[in-house]
């Protein structure tokens, strides 16, 4: 049984990946209605379900180089994502992945549209190969520790250390791995937190929460033809610590100036 | 205006025009993205992935006399938008006319909107068939005289020429974006219109360029907990204070400016409950809406999701009134349509002239309208085997599922890759005009 749902499992991955031909997909609309009933029906709609998350995944890190990606269709994929996961922690498979990842806390909170949008293009092509590769071996999808690191990878901000990218690990060395949700909440505080670079960029009206990530963490301005994932793979590490420790100084000098200016 | 197809007194269809290159090999920037009657119906403006604006305008001639209503020809061509480079983001702004909006005919001139990602444009687009003749200090040619050699005055007489249709930028609205623009919507006021993207919606006056009132803004304060995105948004035909927008949620809300500067809060929230027994992991994303419209009269609004069509009485908020089936049989395919991205395709809908008939696009260069009133619906090909003038379309048919018949088309054969996205329909007159990726097509209903 478990060679047959390896193979079935590889097939539908193989599916996902090959574009322009005419096939069926597993298409299990049918399947997932009856799948409560008959304890025959769940492997299989696990699996259909685990296919729909790696496939929202992939989307979600394919980002264009050049032109912004369509923040409807990320949004929507993200909620799909967030669906999925919200099913399977309900039903307890997610629990089962979390408590195999060495002492991490679970995920209480749902992962949040902008860290799978980001953190999925920035964990790109080095990290995605080996991901898949692995996958494929694996027939259930609950059961095995290979498989329980690849969804913590994909799918998890909590990432086992081997493979958690350099970016989190700057923003917060002293960090716990289980305080993880935590230091998140932190990134996205300091990026929320415009971090202009001169007093006039304070008063712009312009939105830069937008792309404020790219600047904080790449700290140039001026990075033509690079998108997301370019970017974020050939970064130093060094940098993003003092760019992002730079912020939060950066942002209290201002506030000291502008008291000055306001003052005279 | 008579109902959508069928037999007894039900209008036929039939083959008028089609505009565009022949062959297959499409360019990507002949990509019709936009399709727009104006308000008298004379002109026909398309725009493309390469920023262009095409208008066609009617024949006026021989109406009486003619078979066929009159055709529509060039009128005007120009380059709207030109790609840009962001160079804080590091992105490409793509010049492709997302929309066109006509503004209601005020002179001899006429002005529409047109937008893409970032910036909205207001284009007059003027005639000129006289030119002056007989100027005193200058030659025919354009050189100047001498003025010693002038004996004689002259008054300069205008004299007809070939007609010459100019277009020229008359405000160029910009930097108010930072999502993509979605939506454009001008004001019965004649004055103001709207422009929406992804998170907020503005509120422009025509003649004001560097300002602009942002009235809804549902960018959440933390983007980690962005769900739900806007997805259309319209100016209500008659109150001039009234205006509605689409969620990617599936709901729509409608907003009176005069409630509140910013109009975060609604006045009326249109949701249909979710019918529990086709819950799936893709039900959020069938139920996005991709367009809304609101009737001529005003009394109602349509909107486009995936999988339907449904018409909403502005006065009624818990369900609309009317749903129409646009192409059921692919509810049972939604996975391999969320795989090759197909499912977020955004198909567009119109109303016709009498609001009695409303048609909107499909797969494999199907389009559907369906009357109101009979309850009947109709499927049409647009397809350039059927293009000899005044031929009658022949309805298609797809079959879900089981024994095929003659003529039907199975629902795995469809060419997912000609979409109709963009139509727009005559707003007095039963002439259509439907884009596939890259050819116009013109319909008309069949003149005894």
């Amino acid at each position: 049984m478990g060679e047959e749902e390896g193979l079935h499992q590889t097939q539908l991955l193989d599916t996902m990946f090959v574009r322009g031909l005419k096939r069926k997909c597993f298409d299990g609309e049918e399947d997932i209605e009856g799948t409560l009933a008959g304890f025959k029906a769940i492997p299989s709609y696990n699996l259909q379900r685990q296919s729909l998350l790696d496939m929202s995944l992939v989307k979600l890190q394919l980002c264009h180089m050049l032109v912004e990606p369509n923040l409807c269709r990320s949004v929507l994929i993200a909620n799909t994502v967030r669906q999925i996961q919200e099913e399977m922690t309900q039903d307890g498979t997610w629990q089962m992945i979390n408590t195999q990842s060495a002492g991490q806390t679970s995920l209480d909170r749902l992962v949040s549209t902008d860290i799978l949008c980001r953190s999925s293009k920035e964990q790109a092509e080095g990290k995605l190969v080996p991901v898949y590769s692995t996958f494929t071996k694996d027939c259930e999808g609950t059961q095995s520790q290979d498989n329980s690191e690849i969804m913590s990878t994909v799918t998890s901000p909590q990432a086992p250390r081997n493979l958690q990218s350099n970016m989190w690990e700057m923003e917060n060395p002293q960090e716990n791995r289980g305080n993880f949700q935590k230091s998140l909440d932190q990134i996205f505080e300091t990026l929320e937190n415009k971090s202009p670079n001169t007093v006039e960029d304070l008063f712009s009206e312009v939105d830069n929460s937008y792309y404020d990530l790219d600047t904080v963490l790449t700290g140039m301005m001026s990075n033509t033809k690079m998108g997301h994932c370019d970017v974020l793979e050939t970064f130093p590490s060094q940098t993003t610590a003092n760019s992002n420790s730079n912020c939060k100084s950066d942002l209290n000098e201002l506030d000291h100036i502008v008291e000055i200016l306001v003052e005279s | 205006m008579a109902g959508a197809g069928g037999g007894g007194n039900d209008i036929q269809w039939c083959f008028s025009q089609v505009k565009g290159a022949v062959d297959d090999d499409v360019a990507e920037a002949d990509i019709i993205s936009t399709v727009e009657f104006n308000h008298s119906g004379e002109l026909l403006a398309t725009g493309d992935k390469g920023g262009r604006v095409v208008i066609f305008q009617q024949e006026q001639e021989n109406k009486i006399q003619s078979l066929s209503r009159g055709e529509y020809n060039v009128y005007s061509t120009f380059q709207s938008h030109e790609p840009e480079f962001d160079y804080l983001k590091s992105l490409e702004i793509e010049e492709k006319i997302n929309k066109i909006r006509w503004l209601p005919q005020k002179n001899a001139a006429q002005f529409l909107l047109s937008t893409n990602d970032k910036t909205i444009k207001l284009w007059k687009i003027s005639e000129r068939d006289k030119r002056p003749e007989g100027y005193n200090l200058k030659e025919e040619d354009g050189r100047y005289r001498d003025p010693s050699t002038v004996t004689t005055l002259r008054v300069p007489v205008l004299r007809p020429m070939d007609l010459m249709v100019e277009a020229s930028p008359r405000r160029i609205f910009a930097n108010a974006h930072t999502y993509h623009i979605n939506s454009i919507s001008s004001n019965s006021d004649y004055e103001t219109y709207l422009s929406a993207d992804d998170l907020r919606i503005n509120l422009w006056h025509l003649e004001i360029t560097d300002r602009s009132f942002n009235i809804v803004d549902i960018k959440p304060a933390n983007m980690e907990e962005l769900t739900e995105v806007i997805t259309a948004a319209e100016f209500h035909p008659n109150s001039c204070n009234t205006f509605v927008y689409s969620s990617s949620k599936g709901t729509i809300r409608l907003c009176d400016m005069r409630a509140s500067a910013l109009c975060d809060r609604h006045s009326k929230l249109f949701e249909e409950p979710e019918d529990p027994s086709n819950r799936s992991f893709f039900s959020e994303i069938i139920s996005s809406i991709s367009d809304v419209k609101f009737s001529h009269s005003g009394r109602y609004m349509m909107t486009r999701d995936y999988l339907s069509v449904k018409i909403w009485d502005l006065n009624m908020e818990n369900r609309p009134v009317e749903t129409y089936q646009v192409h059921e049989y692919l509810r049972s395919k939604l996975c391999s349509l969320y795989e090759n991205d197909c499912i977020f395709d955004k198909f567009e809908c119109c109303w016709n002239g009498s609001d009695s008939v409303v048609m909107t696009g499909s797969y494999n260069n199907f389009f559907r309208m369906f009357d109101r009133n009979t309850k009947r619906d109709i499927t049409l090909e647009a397809s350039r085997e059927n293009n000899k003038p005044r031929t009658v379309l022949k309805p298609r048919k797809v079959c879900a599922s089981g024994k095929r018949k003659k003529d039907e088309i199975s629902v795995d054969s469809l060419d997912f890759n000609k979409k109709i996205l963009h139509t727009a329909w005559h707003p007095k007159e039963n002439i259509i005009a439907v884009a596939t990726t890259n050819n116009l097509y013109i319909f008309q209903d069949k003149v005894n």
